[in-house]
């Protein structure tokens, strides 16, 4: 194989694992950026977008319309969530706001263990969406849902791109991110601009894990968890509780782990998740503020 | 109270818990006794997560990483020779012709937690607030991968089987009480009052000439040690586990028995073992299913975790510093120190 | 003291209003009052409970006992968002503007309670004509303005809210003397416009140059009370009542 396509090869795999990490990555930096908050339960909207999907699918459904579904149902429990938990605990210590949301996740992990148990489940996807692309004699190969992946997450992220920069609610959110305060005597309605963070960062994250499972073909309750702690990397890479920086960390880690298999010997291969931690701890040492991060000082 | 009687009264106690310990399995049924020496380890661990996460104020969810890693040392070590020559050939050969017996093994898995806290905490330690949280999750998971990939040493994510189940419950409770006795006597010592000092404000810490990194370092440090000896009791209590053993579950049951005990106190953890285990019992027993009078309840696996994880909220939101928060139940005679009349 | 000389209520009342800062008591028993067109200083000490009794009207903290009446209708139990609709914008102690949004941007949020929205663009032409380096600097992030240039922002932030009542918490604070006056020209322009304005200050003389009337606090107190022509020719009062020097 020329190097030239393997190359093309890897770049392909790394923005279509980058997407759903960048998706993932943008609602834990709307809700850190707005309430200062770690979500830990983040990860787990992922989980019930996909087994949304997966039950309104198995009704019959065409998976057009379970998708979407999945993206409801996770952004529904993403504002159930902030009622009954998080609004609680606002203004408390850190620890105790992530503390909370540790819980919440144990609480979903294991609801899901209840309703489908803990053993994988098999993630049908249509015909239509089972099909893969190729070139150069198979040496370039891609899915229907690598292109599905990337092109859903360019239209999540442009409307996104548009609600924080035209609309007002979205300059609201980012004023409310930089100032509570000053955005409350402004009279923005600060309750209602967090509703509104959680509902888009559990969407995302629904539709994240629907995305997931059509790649992966199965969903299991424990699914958030990596891709979580993946996001994680990813918005403090950026800087966390920056969108944009949100966006480019996402890229950037999907390429790098893409990396780290393609390039680097192979015994390294298994420790790929061992790796990207070990950037995650670096970066906290010494760019805590990410790459993007530039108007405020993260507090060690 | 003057030193000699306390000391005396610290004698009589330990002879009767001694004593306890041992006469108990002929009295209690082998289901009590296995409780017991369960609640006994989870104090040892929760105490030990007191230290680092309560008194100063590091949130740590990576303790389990050195449970895990304590589990394995004391397990590889403890492992008979012709059982490690079986279930693990790959090791090399001066690990595979050392055996050590069930004390020794359970130092060296604590010591080996000691090396390892050092460097990862000297670097984490420098972090505060979410970051450290998260970066000591960061730590647990690659603890995880590097567990399940190291097959030479641990089966991989295959079951690490064939280790002594020697964790009575003289042990259990003798280690319980060497661990709360060496973390009394140093959170109510001048270090202690140096822990919460970095707790409670950075600054002033430093402005009065603390150093913050040496003292939240030595905290973690310390705490890894007990979680090296609470792994390799855990380990010689199951006698076989696998990573999957160490990871979310385990750090969350003992995060909320930390929480919900009060995570400034060392009586808190207890308290926080033995409210957490009795409720994990009851529900168990529910979650098997069963038959109220004409109705069949079925099984409803995940039921004891979710109510677990609800009553955990409800700490966060009325009671966040826990039942006990920073005091102490006047149990300190015991531990030969009148712990309650001391307040941060 | 000059009562309002209309028989209906003042604009805003405070009766016996008392404030904790957690265990800290920084407002015991404030009564004052703003009619429509005053303007209205708050004066005294670091710590004396001015930004306190500013941050209780704008709904930001919840008085311990006391009232807050804006026309006669209690309003201290309101969420910070409904008082300002009811009319009250608050351009806080330092400024506070919003650094990463441009200029427009944080115009456009200053507006963004209000129902008459079709006043909004006439309103912001106003803002530019009344300080034509926010028009310069329309598109630039606010992060970048200088500090005369964000108080200016953040004034005008609260004007375009087209606020009955404007507090002012400290605009002086941190800025250059010559911009300090050309604010106060600004607000001066407002107050004949007809703008009430209840205004902190630490700066005596520009705020009793700009006010009509003046409350002098002290540790949560008032200690004097009077015209701003009074006071102007009672300094030594001013500032026993500021300090407590003979009491």
């Amino acid at each position: 194989m020329s190097p030239g396509l393997y190359i093309a090869q890897q770049i392909i795999n790394g923005v279509s694992l980058g997407s759903l990490y960048a998706l993932v990555a943008i609602g834990l930096s709307l809700v850190f950026g707005i309430l200062r908050m770690t979500n830990f339960a983040h990860g787990d909207m992922m989980m019930v977008g996909a087994f949304a999907a997966l039950t309104i699918g198995a009704a019959g459904v065409p998976f057009e319309w379970s998708l979407l579904g999945g993206i409801a149902i996770g952004a529904l429990t993403g504002v159930i969530v902030e009622r009954v938990a998080y609004r609680p605990v606002r203004g408390a210590a850190d620890v105790t706001l992530l503390l909370t949301s540790l819980a919440v996740t144990y609480i979903l992990e294991n609801l899901g263990i209840l309703l489908f148990t803990s053993s994988p489940h098999d993630f049908p996807i249509p015909e239509w969406l089972d099909s893969s692309y190729e070139f150069s004699d198979g040496q370039i190969t891609f899915t229907q849902v690598n292109v599905l992946t990337v092109v859903l997450t360019g239209i999540s992220l442009s409307l996104l791109g548009w609600f924080v920069t035209r609309t007002d609610m979205g300059l609201g959110m980012r004023a409310a991110a930089e100032d509570m305060q000053a955005a409350n005597l402004v009279g923005l309605d600060v309750n209602k601009l967090i509703v509104i963070a959680f509902a888009l960062a559990s969407g995302f994250a629904g539709l994240a894990g629907v995305l997931w499972a059509a790649q992966a073909g199965v969903v299991e309750p424990s699914m958030g968890f990596t891709p979580l702690l993946k996001a994680f990397v990813a918005a403090i890479i950026g800087g966390f509780g920056s969108i944009a920086g949100a966006l480019l960390g996402g890229y950037l880690l999907g390429a790098l782990e893409v990396f780290i298999v393609a390039f680097l010997p192979s015994e390294l291969s298994p420790y790929r998740d061992a790796l990207v931690f070990s950037l995650l701890i670096a970066f906290l040492l010494f760019r805590p503020n990410g790459l993007l991060r530039t108007s405020r000082e993260v507090k060690l | 109270m003057s030193g000699a009687v306390r000391l005396l009264a610290a004698l009589i106690g330990l002879a009767v818990l001694a004593a306890a310990a041992i006469y108990a399995p002929a009295v209690l049924d082998d289901y009590m006794v296995r409780v017991l020496i369960v609640m006994c380890i989870n104090a040892v661990l929760v105490s030990s997560l007191a230290l680092g996460n309560g008194f100063t104020g590091v949130f740590s969810i990576g303790h389990v990483g050195f449970v895990a890693v304590g589990a394995y040392v004391s397990g590889i070590l403890a492992l008979p020779l012709e059982a490690k020559a079986s279930l693990l050939p790959d090791l090399p050969s001066w690990l595979a012709s050392w055996y050590i017996g069930f004390l020794p093994s359970t130092i060296a898995g604590g010591l080996v937690c000691v090396a390892l806290a050092f460097a990862v905490g000297a670097p984490l330690m420098r972090l505060s607030g979410h970051f450290v949280s998260v970066a000591t999750l960061g730590f647990l998971v690659i603890v995880n991968v590097v567990l399940i990939n190291a097959d030479d040493f641990t089966r991989g994510a295959r079951t690490f089987t064939g280790i002594p189940m020697q964790t009575t419950l003289p042990w259990a409770l003798g280690w319980l009480v060497v661990t709360l006795v060496v973390l009394a006597r140093i959170v109510y010592a001048p270090t202690g009052r140096a822990y919460r000092a970095v707790r409670e404000d950075t600054i002033a810490a430093q402005a009065i000439g603390l150093d913050v990194l040496p003292t939240r370092l030595s905290a973690f440090v310390l705490g890894a040690f007990f979680a090296g000896v609470g792994g390799s009791l855990y380990g010689h209590y199951l006698g076989s586990f696998s990573p999957k053993s160490f990871y979310l579950q385990y750090t969350f049951l003992l995060v909320s028995m930390l929480v919900i005990g009060g995570m400034g106190s060392l009586t808190g953890s207890i308290v926080g073992v033995i409210a957490v285990t009795l409720l994990s019992e009851l529900l168990r027993n529910l979650e098997r299913g069963m038959d109220i009078g004409p109705i069949t309840v079925p099984p409803l696996y995940g039921a004891a975790q979710i109510v677990l994880g609800i009553i955990f909220i409800f700490f966060m939101i009325f009671r966040p510093s826990g039942a006990l928060g920073d005091r102490e139940l006047r149990l300190g005679w015991l531990l030969g120190r009148r712990n309650s009349s001391e307040r941060t | 003291m000059s009562n309002p000389p209309s028989a209906g209520p003042p604009l805003l009342a405070i009766e016996d209003l008392r404030v904790d800062y957690g265990a800290v008591r920084a407002v015991h028993g404030v009564s004052l009052h703003v009619a429509a067109g005053e303007v209205v200083a708050l004066l005294g000490a670091n710590g004396a409970g001015k930004s306190t009794i500013l941050r209780t009207i704008s709904g930001l903290l919840r008085p311990r006992a006391g009232q807050v009446q804006l026309d006669g209708a209690p309003i201290h139990r309101l969420a910070p968002a409904r008082i300002v609709r009811l009319g009250i914008a608050h351009s806080p102690e330092g400024r506070r503007v919003f650094g990463n949004l441009t200029v427009a941007e944080n115009l456009r949020l200053g507006a963004t309670s209000r129902t008459d929205r079709d006043k909004v663009p006439a309103d912001r032409e106003r803002m530019y004509n009344l300080f034509p380096i926010l028009r310069e600097r329309m598109h630039q992030v606010a992060g970048t303005l200088s500090g005369g240039e964000q108080q200016m922002l953040a004034l005008a932030r609260a004007l375009m809210a087209g606020p009955r009542l404007l507090l002012l918490d400290e605009p002086s604070l941190g800025i250059a003397p010559l911009i300090v006056r050309s604010i106060f020209a600004t607000l001066g322009e407002l107050k004949r416009q007809g703008t009430t304005m209840l205004l902190v200050e630490q700066n005596i003389n520009v705020a009793l140059g700009l006010a009509d009337r003046a409350y002098v606090l002290r540790t949560g107190e008032v200690s004097l009370t009077g015209t701003a022509a009074e006071l102007r020719d009672n300094y030594e009062r001013v500032a026993e009542a500021y300090l407590g020097a003979r009491q």
